[in-house]
């Protein structure tokens, strides 16, 4: 009797164990899609329009999301299954050298016709289209005009740095008396120093980029930090003009974003995708570009760019690539479909996607009819990035304790020999 | 050398007695099993024949013990994959495999993706890890850390341990309150410490507990040691109760002090757990992660930095994969070399009760 029942088992267990190992035995020529998504915000959407399209078409789609941060591992992991995903984003030129042998060249197929600019398309070395933008972002200062308002001021009327300056400073002088203060707080932590390490120090890059007359097509070996005083004086005013003191800032806790949106502060140094948070409470909130105390920075627009791009995988079945492909073209096209995409991502930069309801996408698209300059995502070259946005961390946080010269020699080190250290540490 | 001679000296004449001991029990076994044998020997004129007798059933007993030992074997030889099998297929797919894969991983350098696309290299990663000087830093901020924890960890546990153990009112309470951080992960862990040092560091300074390497440092340092204390304490109080009792009576009637007691008598008796405890807080301090992460994240900078999470940190970079694989295999050798030497000289010096 006993050896019967371990000898079930015994089978039970090899059963299991083989059900684990293979599962979805049932591809045919329609072939299947599996998007290997980065986005966890808009996860929930992506599983709806899956399963709408299998109900419509019967091709198998499944989406899976790499957790917050873990997108570049999960992918390594993924790539290595004997089921690729047949969709995965490729965001940056580093993403483009990693896995640029994955992706299929994405040159007139049925999605790159559909696109209505190569603004946001990635190429590697040999030209091949290797991702291709599905949708962009733009990030800035996002402002309450009613507390501008408020305190005597004009939103219109902040068209450079001097009188962006005149009115933060008038309104962190009188925050007791207003209810309110300028800048909500510019934490240090984790969750919030890439506003200042990634975002803001854009400008510095864009504005060396834009000297030197040609933007960045690989990450620079070196750059020069001649636009460092611009970005310091942006960002002594952030600091200095806020809701916390800076020397609280490095250890973090405080909610920027419910501080803008409970109206305790009237700047918020962000993105579009706050668009749907903030326009609950702040329905008229616009957002203005960096500015820094460039020469014409009246011109200016914001900081428009891109990480989502659409990569196909080379690797797997014809039939998959092409159930691939199909199915984006079927998510900038259908109109259902594409709204429910604009709506959480912004802007799609395709002929015969939904209009955006993004007000700061919205805001930026103006600044662009205007005349105004982009300011594109340099940002995104920074080399080995992690290491490199830690050490400038450290660094303002020394600086945010004791604003020093010295302390701001150390930033400067951090920010323009830190990027050549870092890029010397990751090329071969 | 002198506590483990004087320990040793008491225990020869006590060989003779339990020799003496094992012969009365080999007498008093088979009237113990075979009622007839009880019976038998009432009868002292037939002695000889008793014997025999006994001899034989003893006999028979052995053969029927080992045919059914045998059967046993038997069944136990032919099932035992059915035991092992599942750990030992899941210790190759969850260790053995990973673990080659990371030594072959090693060997390769350049952009690392997916391991099918690695190409070997030779030892270029090692270099590479053996040039990088966040990797020295870490080990040395590690090896400090590691000194300092596994030092005060075991004098604070064993403290702890040796005040239970002497009959303290309420010290079921104390233990099980002890013991309680264990219970919590290091992530939660480290959170909730870092707002409770940031917390405490407002109140006299202006600086936060990622802004200075030497905050961070004893930050970690406090963390462990409130987390491990009560695991290692649970550890030493077994050891502590293990301690014969004669023994100390005996050093009680020859006058030892308390102190003698303690440091001649009690430690080279709980030498066993001492051995466990410094060679799990060795590893453990050698191996701290997810409360370096959580606490410090290697802030400043990366000066509050340690191994494992200098490793880890370069995994993030497709381009310094190959060095981060062969740091973790030095981390290896390193961590399996000072955990066997440590377990070497202190199982010298260890007792044998």
């Amino acid at each position: 009797m006993k050896k019967v029942l371990a000898l079930v088992l015994a089978v039970l267990m090899v059963v299991a164990l083989a059900a684990c190992g293979g599962s979805g035995d049932k591809k045919d020529e329609k072939g299947h899609v599996y998007w290997l998504n980065f986005k966890p915000e808009i996860d929930e959407t992506l599983q709806n329009l899956a399963k709408k399209y299998t109900d419509e078409t019967g091709v198998e789609v499944t989406v899976v999301t790499a957790a917050s941060g873990t997108y570049s591992t999960t992918l390594t992991a993924e790539m290595d299954k004997s089921e690729p995903p047949t969709l995965f984003v490729i965001g940056n030129q580093q993403g483009v050298k990693d896995w640029s042998d994955f992706a299929l060249d994405l040159k007139d197929t049925d999605i790159a016709k559909e696109l209505n600019t190569d603004a946001y398309n990635l190429y590697d070395d040999s030209g091949k289209l290797v991702s291709i933008g599905y949708c962009y972002e733009c990030y800035g200062i996002i402002v309450n005009p009613t507390l501008i308002e408020k305190a005597g001021h004009k939103v219109e009327d902040i068209k450079n740095f001097d009188t962006l300056k005149t009115v933060v400073e008038d309104i962190h002088k009188r925050a007791g008396e207003l209810g309110f203060d300028a800048f909500s707080s510019s934490d240090m932590d984790d969750s919030s120093s890439w506003r200042f390490t990634g975002h803001l120090a854009n400008l510095e890059y864009f504005y060396e980029e834009k000297a030197a007359g040609s933007t960045w097509k690989e990450c620079p070996a070196s750059i020069t930090g001649d636009y460092l005083p611009n970005y310091k004086k942006l960002y002594d005013l952030i600091i200095n003009n806020s809701l916390t003191a800076p020397t609280d800032l490095s250890a973090g806790g405080h909610d920027a974003e419910a501080e803008f949106k409970d109206g305790k502060a009237a700047f918020f140094v962000n993105g579009s995708w706050e668009y749907a948070a903030v326009s609950e409470k702040v329905p008229n909130a616009v957002m203005i570009p960096y500015y820094c105390g460039v020469d014409g920075e009246e011109k200016a627009g914001l900081n428009c760019g891109t990480e989502n791009c659409w990569a196909v995988n080379s690797e797997v079945s014809e039939a998959d690539q092409k159930a691939t492909i199909d199915f984006m073209v079927w998510l900038v096209t259908d109109e259902e479909a594409s709204k429910t995409m604009v709506e959480q991502l912004g802007i799609m930069p395709y002929k015969n996607a939904a209009k955006s309801t993004n007000g700061f996408l919205n805001n930026a698209a103006k600044y662009d009819e205007d005349g105004c300059y982009v300011m594109d995502w340099a940002t995104n070259y920074q080399p080995n990035v992690d290491e490199y946005r830690k050490d400038l961390v450290s660094a303002l946080n020394a600086y945010n304790a004791d604003q020093t010269d010295d302390n701001w020699a150390k930033v400067k080190e951090a920010f323009v020999d830190g990027w050549a250290k870092q890029y010397k540490a990751i090329s071969e | 050398m002198k506590e483990n001679q004087k320990s040793k000296a008491p225990a020869e004449p006590e060989a003779e007695t339990v020799a003496e001991s094992v012969e009365e029990i080999v007498q008093e076994l088979p009237s113990q099993d075979d009622p007839a044998v009880l019976e038998s020997e009432t009868d002292p004129e037939d002695a000889q024949q008793v014997q025999e007798e006994i001899e034989k059933l003893k006999k028979k007993k052995k053969v029927f013990k080992s045919g059914h030992s045998s059967m046993t074997r038997r069944s136990m030889r032919k099932w035992s994959w059915l035991f092992i099998g599942p750990v030992f297929v899941s210790f190759i797919i969850g260790f053995l495999w990973p673990f080659m894969q990371g030594i072959y991983l090693s060997f390769c350098s350049g952009r690392i993706t997916t391991i099918a696309k690695a190409k070997l290299t030779g030892f270029q990663s090692f270099e590479k890890a053996f040039a990088d000087e966040t990797f020295f830093h870490a080990f040395w901020f590690t090896a400090l850390f590691a000194v300092v924890s596994v030092v005060l960890i075991n004098v604070l546990a064993f403290a702890a341990a040796y005040a239970l153990t002497q009959n303290v009112k309420g010290s079921n309470l104390f233990r099980t309150i002890f013991f309680m951080p264990n219970l919590i992960g290091g992530i939660v862990l480290g959170y909730l410490w870092s707002m409770i040092f940031d917390g405490l560091l407002d109140l006299y300074t202006t600086t936060n507990l990622v802004d200075d390497a030497t905050y961070g440092f004893w930050g970690l340092i406090i963390l462990l040691l409130w987390q491990q204390i009560g695991y290692m304490m649970i550890i030493y109080i077994a050891g502590l109760q293990a301690v014969p009792e004669d023994m100390l009576e005996a050093a009680k009637i020859d006058g030892a002090t308390k102190r003698q007691t303690l440091f001649r008598v009690v430690i080279p008796n709980v030498m066993p757990s001492i051995t466990i405890c410094t060679f799990l807080t060795l590893t453990n301090s050698f191996k701290l992660y997810d409360q370096n992460l959580a606490l410090t994240n290697g802030k400043p900078g990366r000066l509050t930095e340690m191994l494992a999470l200098n490793i880890s940190n370069g995994f993030a970079n497709s381009a310094t994969r190959g060095m981060a694989q062969a740091k973790a295999v030095i981390f290896f050798i390193l961590v399996a070399v000072l955990g066997i030497a440590q377990l070497i000289t202190t199982r010298k010096r260890e007792v044998q009760q």
